[in-house]
C-alpha cells in the first residue's frame, strides 16, 4: 500500500505541470486555477484506489479537474467565467519569453469562448490528447469534441483575424484570387 | 461519474495515427492558432510548481502513513 501510494504520488507530481497548464488556460485567473488544482489533488488523493495503475493518470486527473470546475461553476453562478479584465493582470505575472503581447491577445480571445469550446481546443490543441481521450475526459461523444474544436477554431480566427491554416499560406482575402489564377 | 470510466492506457505519446494527423491539420505546426495556443500552454507548464502543492502532497502522504486507511479520511 505504501509503495502504491508512493508511485501514485510520483505520477501525480509528474502530471502536475500539465494539469496546472490546463487549469490556468481554462480559467484564465491563476489564483482560481491554483485553487482548482488544489481541490483536484485532494479529490484525486482521496480516490486514488479507484485509479488503475498503468492507465493514463493525466487523463484521469484532467477528468477530475474538469468535473470539479463545472461543479464549482454551477455553485458560484457565472463568477468563474467572469474573468474579463483580470487575466490582463494575471498575465503580467508570467510574461512569456516571446510574444507576450501576442499571447495576451490570444488569451483574451480564448477567454471569450464558451467553456466547452475552450476546453476542447485546449485538450486537443495543447494538452496532446486524442479526440477519443478528450471525449472521455469531457464525458461526451467524439463528434461533439470535433465540432467544439472546429467552432472554437473558427471563433478564434474571427476574433484574432488570423488564418487557421498556415502562417505562410495565402490569407483569406488573397486565397480566392490565388486559387482562381491557378484554375 | 465519468472519472471512473476506464481511460485506455497509452504508450508514450499515445493516440492513434489518424487522430494525430487530423488534429495536426487543424491546429498543428503550420497553424498560427495552434502555435499560439501551445505557446500559452507551454509558458504555464514550464512554470515552477508552486510550493503549496508540494506541501499539500507531503501532508496527504504523511496523513496516510499515520492512518493507513484512506477511506476513513
Amino acid at each position: 500500500m505504501a509503495d502504491g501510494s508512493t508511485e501514485f504520488k510520483r505520477d501525480l507530481l509528474a502530471a502536475l505541470p500539465s494539469l496546472r497548464a490546463f487549469a490556468v488556460s481554462l480559467i484564465g485567473q491563476q489564483d482560481k486555477a491554483d485553487d482548482l488544482v488544489q481541490d483536484t489533488i485532494m479529490k484525486a488523493w482521496a480516490k486514488q484506489e479507484s485509479f488503475e495503475m498503468g492507465t493514463n493518470i493525466k487523463a484521469w486527473l484532467f477528468t477530475i479537474l474538469r468535473n470539479e470546475f463545472y461543479s464549482q461553476m454551477r455553485k458560484r453562478g457565472r463568477e468563474v467565467q467572469d474573468s474579463e479584465g483580470t487575466f490582463t493582470n494575471q498575465l503580467a505575472v508570467h510574461p512569456a519569453q516571446y510574444g507576450a503581447l501576442d499571447l495576451q491577445d490570444f488569451r483574451k480571445a480564448l477567454d471569450q469562448l464558451p467553456p466547452d469550446q475552450r476546453e476542447a481546443i485546449i485538450l486537443i490543441g495543447a494538452s496532446g490528447f486524442a479526440y477519443e481521450e478528450a471525449a472521455e475526459i469531457c464525458g461526451c461523444a467524439v463528434g461533439t469534441i470535433k465540432s467544439r474544436v472546429s467552432r472554437a477554431r473558427a471563433r478564434l480566427q474571427e476574433l484574432l483575424g488570423v488564418s487557421g491554416e498556415s502562417d505562410y499560406g495565402p490569407d483569406a482575402t488573397s486565397a480566392p484570387t490565388t486559387t482562381r489564377s491557378f484554375a | 461519474m465519468t472519472e471512473k470510466s476506464n481511460l485506455r492506457p497509452r504508450a508514450g505519446r499515445g493516440g492513434s495515427t489518424e487522430d494525430r494527423s487530423s488534429h495536426r491539420d487543424e491546429l498543428g505546426a503550420n497553424s498560427e492558432l495552434g502555435s499560439k495556443l501551445r505557446a500559452l500552454y507551454t509558458s504555464i507548464q514550464e512554470e515552477t510548481i508552486p510550493d503549496r502543492f508540494l506541501d499539500l502532497l507531503e501532508k496527504l502522504d504523511q496523513a496516510e502513513r499515520s492512518n493507513p486507511d484512506p477511506s476513513s479520511q
